[in-house]
């Protein structure tokens, strides 16, 4: 134990001493390196949910698109049979109208297929909700808090603690590989296959912890905790944005999740702890040159 | 439209006979008005001013996110103070000012077979706190660097805090204002149709615009004094102290998500049963043919109404309420489904061996049922708390509202300003143009908020001035229909200049056989009083 702590001390001098020169190397040394050759971000002309990064998202990909199937067909119907009757009924072709306003048999139609119909959306609804709550056992519980205007991830139960701050990336310090408005300085890190609780709440005003790839929205409500949870399938990075309005820079609090196996999870943990209480540049490929306060001065 | 001389006799009739009759001079009649034509063509007239602030902003808005990284917009308390005073501002001073105050002012007394609103002076009164609560948003948009917490005013952000200026406390006594105005309004409506009505003229055989009405201003009644009282706590954590909606002094910020939602919910049927009972009027007239299944219409809006007041936490899926509570806020937004459906389907079962004229009114009346019909299937969609998770405020939101309001509320007013305008005013609108208003406008509004359905599946949060560069090809779209339908408003002015300036005269029923209400047994223009005899009912 003493012993790996204080290799990753040396990995942690070594990259800052050589993170200027050598980008490749610290790629390599990084832990969470794993996460970069797959990246599950939003693209251009999407016209679809994210491919699902947690069996959550897929559920809800699943409700999704049976419910909109049925929408489609209800919009569909209604559509057409506006369509003929305005076609059949219109002055030129029917230029006497006729009387009829009572029917109760149709009356009755039209309440009872829509409730029927309801009833088939409602009851694999259900399921999701019910699914959506447990957040029981989880392997791993990280606190979120919001911040005007960034994110506090704290893990927590790891030895040591873990405690540290997430800046989206400036507009005019994006670097090539790195997503405008959705990269981050210091990326939450989580092991893949494992239940990962989030405990969400907020430091000042509303904020909103929305990861859309992984089905996890909740507010970040100061005074109170919500919890949420995922588990993540793949290994790859993983992107959210503030959600609820929290003012100026609403829209600079992004999300940046690096979902990387157990093993090298563990050994980022280390690397983490000692970087980040040494207030050094943490081990990441993505971190910003600028220490976390002038990033926040940046943002203003 | 036929146009006949028949009236200009008529109308001078009245002015020779009736002295009374005549219209006061300007400054008392536009400013002291007690008369229920004047104070709703005073409504219209601010719906208009309204219309065109919002939809200014919300221009601003669709050219600030036409490109990411765009600076149309100079800084984030800019664009939150625009994006607060659009949604303010499109709702109390465009949507309700032209439905309730408006049409409900113009035609429910008419409807009913009444001289006038049962409290003209309160009717007045109303009218200018309407005004004086716009200047009061106006300085909100403008003081400082403006109120910038949202339409929906979450605190803590507008708390003194995180808001300090004054912006925020005019936007929050701006609330109060209009909060007022519509309950003036409300009672009076409600007095007017309960005991008003003319001889013969029972609840059931009332006009559904007359209805929808009612229901409205029973949910304005109910409503609007929770919001003011929510409002009145955030004043009193601003400005003395309390702690209603501050954690720190053991008040609780969700608190005020549900008061602002139990009136934020019958709010959005505030908007758009008004809208059901003039499309109602619209798909009846133009069929040539009476409402299919009237009591079934008119005990839907009283259904869609109860019901809407218990449903409110469907807006707060993700603000921790328990698993339980989703449940029930789901099924019961659900149901809401049922009576609307009875509504869809009877507009369509009166066109149904109708003889369907396709004038303009009749077009945004049919517009109007297929967006509704959208805009309802993506709140199906929404109302899933399991799917909430994934598209709540994101743009498959903002789309669905807009689809119902932008578009279901909108197209209404448009539908019922053509069917009305030769009887407020007296002359017809250019038919030409109001087919390419409403052509240009049904292209663009669809441009403007289909696309915004593939923002929110991507995971685009609302009221962003800045996004992820991978937005930025469906955002380009639907700000290019938001300038499109920009251009169209254009249209609109031009018509209402043509109207304004027109020496052609109308009948007093210029929609033929179709129109069947009492307003259409008066001249066109109505005179200033109404009724010299009183109507009676068979």
């Amino acid at each position: 134990m003493k012993r790996s702590i204080i290799s990753a001390l040396g990995a942690a001098v070594f990259l800052a001493v050589f993170s200027h020169f050598a980008l490749a190397q610290t790629v390599a040394a990084d832990p969470t390196a794993a996460a970069n050759a797959y990246v599950n971000a939003p693209h251009n002309w999407q016209l679809w949910l994210p491919t699902p990064g947690s069996p959550v998202e897929a559920h809800i990909d699943w409700l999704l698109r049976y419910v909109l199937i049925i929408m489609a067909v209800v919009v569909g119907y209604v559509a057409v049979l506006l369509l003929f009757v305005l076609w059949r009924f219109s002055a030129k072709r029917h230029p006497v109208p006729g009387h009829v306003t009572h029917n109760t048999l149709i009356e009755v139609i039209w309440i009872v297929i829509p409730t029927l119909i309801l009833a088939i959306i409602i009851v694999p609804s259900l399921n999701l909700i019910y699914y959506q709550a447990d957040d029981s056992n989880p392997y791993l519980t990280v606190t979120v808090t919001g911040h005007q205007w960034y994110w506090e991830y704290s893990y927590n139960g790891v030895p040591g603690g873990l405690d540290y701050t997430s800046y989206m990336i400036p507009d005019n310090q994006i670097q090539p590989g790195q997503l405008r408005r959705l990269s981050v300085d210091h990326p939450m890190v989580l092991p893949v296959g494992e239940k990962i609780r989030f405990v969400i709440t907020s430091a000042d005003v509303l904020h909103g912890f929305y990861l859309p790839s992984l089905g996890v929205q909740k507010y970040a409500i100061p005074g109170s905790t919500l919890t949420s949870w995922t588990y993540i399938t793949k290994v790859g990075t993983y992107f959210g944005q503030c959600n609820q309005i929290c003012g100026v820079s609403h829209d600079g609090m992004p999300i940046e999740i690096k979902a990387v196996p157990l093993a090298d999870y563990l050994a980022w943990v280390k690397v983490a702890q000692a970087s980040y209480s040494l207030n050094n540049v943490p081990p990441s490929p993505l971190s910003s040159p600028l220490p976390v306060n002038e990033l926040a001065d940046a943002a203003h | 439209m036929s146009s006949t001389t028949h009236d200009h006799d008529h109308d001078d009739h009245g002015h020779a006979e009736h002295g009374h009759a005549a219209h006061p001079p300007f400054f008392r009649r536009w400013l002291m008005s007690t008369n229920h034509k004047d104070i709703g063509t005073l409504y219209i007239t601010a719906a208009v001013i309204g219309a065109i602030v919002g939809g200014v902003l919300s221009m601003i808005m669709r050219l600030q996110l036409m490109y990411p990284h765009n600076n149309i917009v100079t800084s984030g308390a800019e664009w939150n103070a625009i994006i607060t005073a659009h949604g303010l501002i499109m709702i109390f001073w465009f949507v309700m000012p032209a439905l309730i105050g408006g049409f409900g002012n113009w035609f429910v007394p008419m409807m009913i077979g009444a001289p006038d609103m049962a409290f003209p002076r309160l009717n007045n009164m109303s009218f200018w706190f309407l005004v004086m609560g716009f200047i009061f948003v106006m300085l909100g948009l403008f003081l400082g660097s403006g109120t910038g917490a949202g339409w929906t005013l979450y605190p803590p952000l507008d708390n003194i805090q995180y808001s300090p200026g004054v912006a925020t406390d005019f936007s929050l006594f701006s609330i109060h204002l209009v909060g007022i105005s519509s309950l003036l309004g409300a009672i009076n409506f409600i007095a007017t149709i309960l005991n008003m009505r003319a001889p013969g003229m029972t609840m059931h055989k009332m006009p559904l615009f007359c209805w929808s009405i009612l229901v409205t201003a029973f949910l304005l009644v109910l409503a609007i004094p929770v919001l003011a009282g929510a409002v009145t706590m955030l004043i009193m954590d601003r400005n003395f102290g309390t702690s209603f909606f501050e954690p720190s002094g053991g008040g609780d910020p969700v608190l005020f998500q549900h008061l602002f939602w139990f009136f934020g919910h019958p709010e959005v049927y505030i908007m758009i049963l008004p809208a059901f009972g003039i499309i109602s009027h619209v798909v009846s007239t133009f069929s040539k043919k009476p409402i299919f299944g009237y009591l079934g219409m008119a005990y839907a809006m009283v259904i869609i109404g109860f019901v809407g007041f218990v449903v409110w936490a469907h807006h707060m899926f993700v603000s921790g309420i328990s698993t339980d509570s989703k449940v029930y806020f789901e099924v019961a937004t659900l149901v809401i489904a049922v009576p609307t459906g009875i509504k869809v389907f009877s507009w369509i079962a009166t066109m149904w061996g109708g003889s369907i004229e396709f004038k303009t009114p009749m077009l945004w009346a049919v517009g109007f049922i297929f967006l509704f019909v959208i805009g309802g299937a993506t709140g199906i969609v929404l109302a899933n708390a399991g799917l909430d998770t994934e598209l709540h405020n994101d743009y498959f939101l903002i789309a669905h509202f807009h689809y119902v309001l932008s578009m279901g509320a909108a197209f209404a007013i448009f539908a019922g300003f053509y069917y009305w305008i030769g009887k407020m005013s007296g002359h017809p609108y250019p038919e030409f143009w109001g087919k390419v208003h409403f052509w240009t406008f049904f292209i663009g509004v669809n441009l403007t908020f289909f696309p915004q359905h593939f923002l929110g599946l991507a995971g685009m949060p609302r009221r962003y001035p800045d996004y992820a560069d991978a937005f930025a090809g469906w955002n380009f779209v639907s700000s290019v229909g938001a300038m499109i339908s920009g251009a169209s408003s254009l249209i609109f002015f031009y018509i209402l200049f043509r109207v304004f300036t027109s020496k052609e005269t109308l009948a007093d029923n210029y929609w033929g056989e179709g129109a069947t209400t009492l307003e259409w047994a008066v001249p066109s223009p109505a005179p200033h009083h109404t009724f010299e005899d009183v109507p009676v009912i068979r």
